[in-house]
């Protein structure tokens, strides 16, 4: 090969290609290679040093959680065909994971009730912040109006990201478990660009999504002197401005919780214009925190400004349906600094693991799960909340998470449970830092954790809490 | 037809040439039907098969899930109030389990992929994807192991974090990781804003970012996500960066210099040393766009070259597979002047040797904050990190050796198969991993654009270069073959686009201006699909 190049080694290629002064003339300082089955049993032993869902009882939700994962999409997951081609550049030998795509965003766009969705974004929390990046190109408004209801990742992330193009974040206190309607309604204005909430919210309440769209779309409108015959919930309509310029309403926009979709009003019933979420909880594996994907799902009116691939539906020259991306003109391979995002890779075989998870539950499964969740979550609530020193957070509805305030320290708890082989759920003040959430607990529960190994949970953090009561008082 | 009969027919399509019994780059223009329609008799059997999405199969009531059984008392309905509550369940689709696996397995076999031949995609590195990274990121203490456990109880996770990050720095030379951008785009997004976050930090607002004309497309659309603004630097006759446009361009408002290094064309920029000066000269910084790492591990570091900032891709260089769009993960590392602002969580180590995650957030620190949820694409980080542990130094440097070598013998395998005299290469004589060639001979001469040779090389059952990248070749061709690739692969790719050119040349452009002919669908209608689009299934 090195006479076909005319080159006397290797070592020639590089001299000739990179200047003496920025070549590495030693050896990576790392570990030799080893072989492959010593490469496994180290890694096994790294995973031997974890405690995964499988060594507890485990009740630890707050964004992800351990849902059963159907042997199906392990089988189709790791077929070569999903698994190691590029992005689809080349659509006539890329039918199959466009199609995929296409399904996919058909039953994102369903579950959803909004018409145009996308062929994924990273993960949950990057996919408001991408939601918010739509909102500023759409309407070029100052600030994002935030639920402090929002999972603390995202409203962190948001920040991130805002601070990059210049938006403001103003937080929306919550009442009662809930994103306080008045509070909301005040502080959304005509320089509001995005109005943005979760449902259910960090602490598993259940929102009034319509009530919360509404007073988003018409306290902008009375702002901008026009309440003129405005439905709340009829979409990002534009409103014409007092100082006779036109104003666009704020967009609205929903962290949704794909798994209650079966049962819960969908955001584009709503009156919400963007829905966006973690789609882990629909055939992904945990995986300490990702690879999953974000969904993305909009009205038609902004589909131009949608980040990401979109696969559509078109023909060959013979005639045979086919499917190839489309709208690229919004991308960065060809709008360069004029794009609509800059994502580029995003999270195709997890969102092919979304679809079959969604096609494998089908039509009833999704409203049967999201019942068995609903019914197990509350006989939780009721049941920890009968113990003493432990009282519910809110009253609001819930699905499959609920917060719980405990009178003892909750790490502590968590440390007495953890002896018994349960882990009770997630410390919420050392998520979310505020001090409201001292004593807080959230506990998700799946369709893993039957009636039994919740009667188990309430045993176990009962016994924790009163020897903790116990200790404080001796 | 018996499954038997299917994959056998799947595997003709794929790996070998259109017509049964010939080795691949050895189709005539016989082959191909004359005035190219494959609608009649000569269409293959994946061409026969009539398309139907899963919405469209099934039955009412049929069904693959079992519920787990209600063992708690039912819901009061006041729990979940009316109005709350969906009316109507989501059309999903109603199919049973065996017909949910031959639906995706027959959609399976519409595509091509990296395990079936060969993928010379350039700047995206489609390297092999070792089997043994999926066994072990599909081990329980991995994959089912929660985000927020404490990190007392995923002590083997951060471990795996932090080797993973101190690999990555020594690969680039610069001390400092994070592991959490979820791709490419995401890194430089971290870095742009890291940037930012550094000048603010000293009082300064710079608003413009440089970026070559030969970046990628990410580089200039992540620039304007971070607030700044695009300043173009021209490209000099070597293929480098213009020295004189850079020294015009580079005053106290530019923030920062994205380079790729080697660039787009595959080449090493000669002048890095004297662009990181005039660009620490006006107090900017550096930062190196990862795509191209799988040239140089090993054998050159960006923090030695003057870098601040580097992005990583896992999925190129690290054996990521790349799903067909990602699950991908960027990481970034950083010099010690930027350290202060990465994002948070970080992965810690105490004086007792235990991991933890550093929380402090952008009020009680420098740091930007957060770019997504949790910490990070973890089952990318198990894989890369296997095939670090696998290959160990010796080895990286070694696979970016033959990776260059690779590129080298394929370059020169298409000058003795008498390419060069309609596709030359655009810059240079010798290249580092990859390679760019211009079409615009061929299309001149034998009246078949670059375009057209991709679909033709479908065809011969490869998957084409990068195409019309980077925009200042004309019509661009970039290949990148990576390392693990034979010398009798090279061979017959290069026999393949030989073998195309002669056709044109002896049977006219037209073969393949009409070509694909054997793939499961040809030429679509793109244009179509952009004006009108379709973009989900139609329900009842």
């Amino acid at each position: 090969m090195l006479e076909a190049i005319g080159v006397p080694s290797i070592e020639a290629l590089f001299d000739r290609q990179i200047p003496e002064a920025v070549r590495l003339r030693r050896p990576l300082d790392l570990p030799a290679g080893r072989p492959e089955q010593d490469v496994f049993a180290h890694l096994r032993e790294l995973a031997a040093k974890n405690v995964s869902a499988e060594d507890e009882l485990s009740f630890l939700g707050a964004g992800m959680y351990d849902h059963y994962v159907p042997a199906l999409i392990d089988m189709l997951m790791e077929r070569s065909e999903f698994l190691t081609p590029y992005t689809p550049y080349q659509p006539e030998i890329s039918q199959g994971g466009l199609q995929v795509m296409f399904e996919y965003q058909t039953a994102i766009s369903e579950l959803t009730a909004l018409p145009a969705a996308n062929a994924s974004v990273y993960e949950g929390p990057s996919a408001v912040a991408a939601a918010g990046y739509l909102a500023k190109l759409h309407n070029g408004g100052k600030r994002f109006v935030v639920s402090a209801g929002m999972h603390p990742h995202s409203i962190e992330t948001l920040r991130t990201h805002a601070h990059g193009y210049g938006m403001e974040v103003v937080e929306v206190p919550l009442r009662d478990g809930v994103t306080d309607l008045d509070a909301w309604t005040r502080a959304i204005d005509g320089d509001c660009s995005a109005a943005i909430f979760a449902q259910p919210n960090f602490y598993g309440a259940v929102e009034d999504a319509a009530a919360l769209s509404a007073a988003a779309k018409s306290s902008s409108s009375a702002l901008n002197g026009a309440g003129e015959g405005l439905n709340g919930a009829a979409g990002a309509d534009t409103v014409k401005g007092g100082g006779g310029g036109t104003v666009k309403a704020p967009v609205v926009i929903a962290q949704v919780d794909p798994i209650t979709l079966g049962i819960l009003a969908p955001p584009g019933e709503c009156g919400v214009d963007v829905a966006v979420g973690e789609g882990q909880p629909l055939g992904n594996r945990l995986d300490f925190g990702g690879p999953s994907f974000g969904f993305f799902a909009a009205r038609e009116e902004y589909l131009r400004r949608m980040p990401g691939r979109i696969a559509g539906e078109t023909k060959d020259v013979d005639g045979r349906r086919g499917f190839v991306l489309t709208l690229q003109t919004r991308e960065q391979h060809i709008r360069r600094e004029k794009a609509t995002s800059n994502i580029c890779t995003a999270q195709a075989l997890n969102a092919l693991a979304g679809v079959v998870y969604l096609t494998w539950l089908g039509r009833r499964g999704i409203v049967e799960l999201g019942e068995l969740l609903l019914a197990r979550t509350h006989y939780a609530r009721e049941m920890l909340s009968a113990l003493a020193g432990v009282e519910t957070l809110h009253s609001q509805p819930v699905i499959r998470e609920f917060a719980v305030r405990i009178d003892a320290d909750v790490a502590a708890v968590k440390r007495r449970c953890a002896a018994e082989g349960v882990n009770p759920g997630v410390d919420l003040h050392a998520i979310t830092g505020r001090e409201e959430d001292r004593g807080g607990l959230l506990v998700a529960i799946t369709e893993q954790r039957s009636r039994a190994d919740i009667d188990r949970l309430t045993e176990v953090l009962g016994a924790a809490v009163a020897a903790e009561r116990e200790m404080v008082t001796a | 037809m018996s499954a038997i009969d299917e994959n056998h027919l799947h595997d003709d399509m794929k790996s070998r040439p259109p017509i049964e019994g010939r080795a691949p780059g050895h189709v005539t223009a016989a082959d191909t039907p004359a005035g190219g329609s494959s609608a009649g008799l000569g269409a293959t059997p994946l061409q026969r098969e009539r398309v139907t999405t899963i919405f469209e199969k099934g039955a009412a009531g049929r069904r693959a899930f079992m519920c787990p059984e209600l063992d708690v008392p039912q819901v009061d309905a006041e729990l979940l109030p009316e109005r709350l509550r969906r009316k109507q369940p989501p059309r999903l689709p109603e199919v049973s389990e065996p017909e949910i696996v031959r639906h995706y397995v027959g959609l399976s076999k519409r595509n091509f992929d990296l395990d079936s031949g060969f993928y010379p995609l350039g700047s995206c590195t489609m390297k092999h994807n070792p089997r043994l990274h999926e066994r072990v990121a599909a081990l329980a203490g991995h994959a089912r192991l929660h985000p927020l456990q404490d990190p007392a109880k995923a002590q083997g996770a951060l471990e795996l974090m932090w080797n993973l990050q101190g690999a990555l720095a020594e690969i680039s030379g610069l001390p400092h990781v994070s592991l959490q951008p979820s791709a490419g785009s995401h890194g430089e997004l971290a870095g742009v804003l890291l940037t930012r976050a550094y000048h603010e930090a000293r009082g300064e607002h710079r608003h413009k970012v440089l970026t070559p004309d030969t970046s990628h497309g990410t580089n200039p659309a992540t620039v304007t996500m971070a607030g700044l603004e695009v300043v173009k630097v021209a490209t000099n006759p070597d293929g480098g960066v213009d020295l004189d446009d850079l020294r015009a361009k580079a005053d106290s408002d530019v923030a920062c210099l994205m380079l790729t290094n080697p660039n787009t064309l595959g080449l090493f920029d000669q002048n890095i040393q004297e662009i990181a000066e005039i660009v620490h000269g006006v107090g900017a910084t550096l930062y190196y766009d990862g795509a191209n790492l799988n040239a140089v591990m090993g054998l050159s570091r960006p923090g030695d070259m003057g870098f601040d900032i580097v992005h990583f891709n896992l999925h190129k260089s690290f054996t990521q597979p790349h799903g067909g769009g990602g699950p991908g993960s960027g990481p970034i590392a950083v010099s010690d002047r930027i350290a202060p602002f990465l994002p948070r969580p970080l992965v810690v180590q105490g004086d007792d040797g235990a991991f933890d995650l550093c929380h402090d957030s952008p009020a009680s620190s420098k740091s930007i904050g957060r770019l997504r949820g949790f910490q990070g694409n973890y089952g990318c980080f198990v894989r890369s990190y296997a095939y670090i542990c696998s290959l160990g130094g010796d080895g990286l440097k070694d696979a970016s050796e033959t990776a260059v070598l690779n590129a080298n013998y394929l370059l020169a395998r298409l000058k003795e198969r008498g390419v060069g005299e309609y596709l030359p290469l655009a810059y240079g004589e010798l290249c580092l991993h990859e390679f760019v060639l211009s079409g615009g001979p061929m299309k001149r001469a034998l009246k078949i654009k670059t375009l057209d040779l991709a679909k033709r090389l479908l065809d011969f059952g490869f998957h084409p270069p990068t195409v019309y990248f980077p925009l200042l070749v004309e019509e661009a061709l970039m290949i990148e073959p990576t390392e693990t690739e034979t010398k009798e692969t090279l061979d017959a790719f290069a026999d393949a686009i030989a073998q195309i050119l002669k056709e044109a040349e002896t049977d006219g452009p037209e073969v393949a201006q009409n070509a694909p002919y054997t793939t499961p669908v040809r030429r679509l209608d793109e244009v179509a699909a952009a004006k009108h689009p379709v973009i989900r299934q139609a329900l009842a």
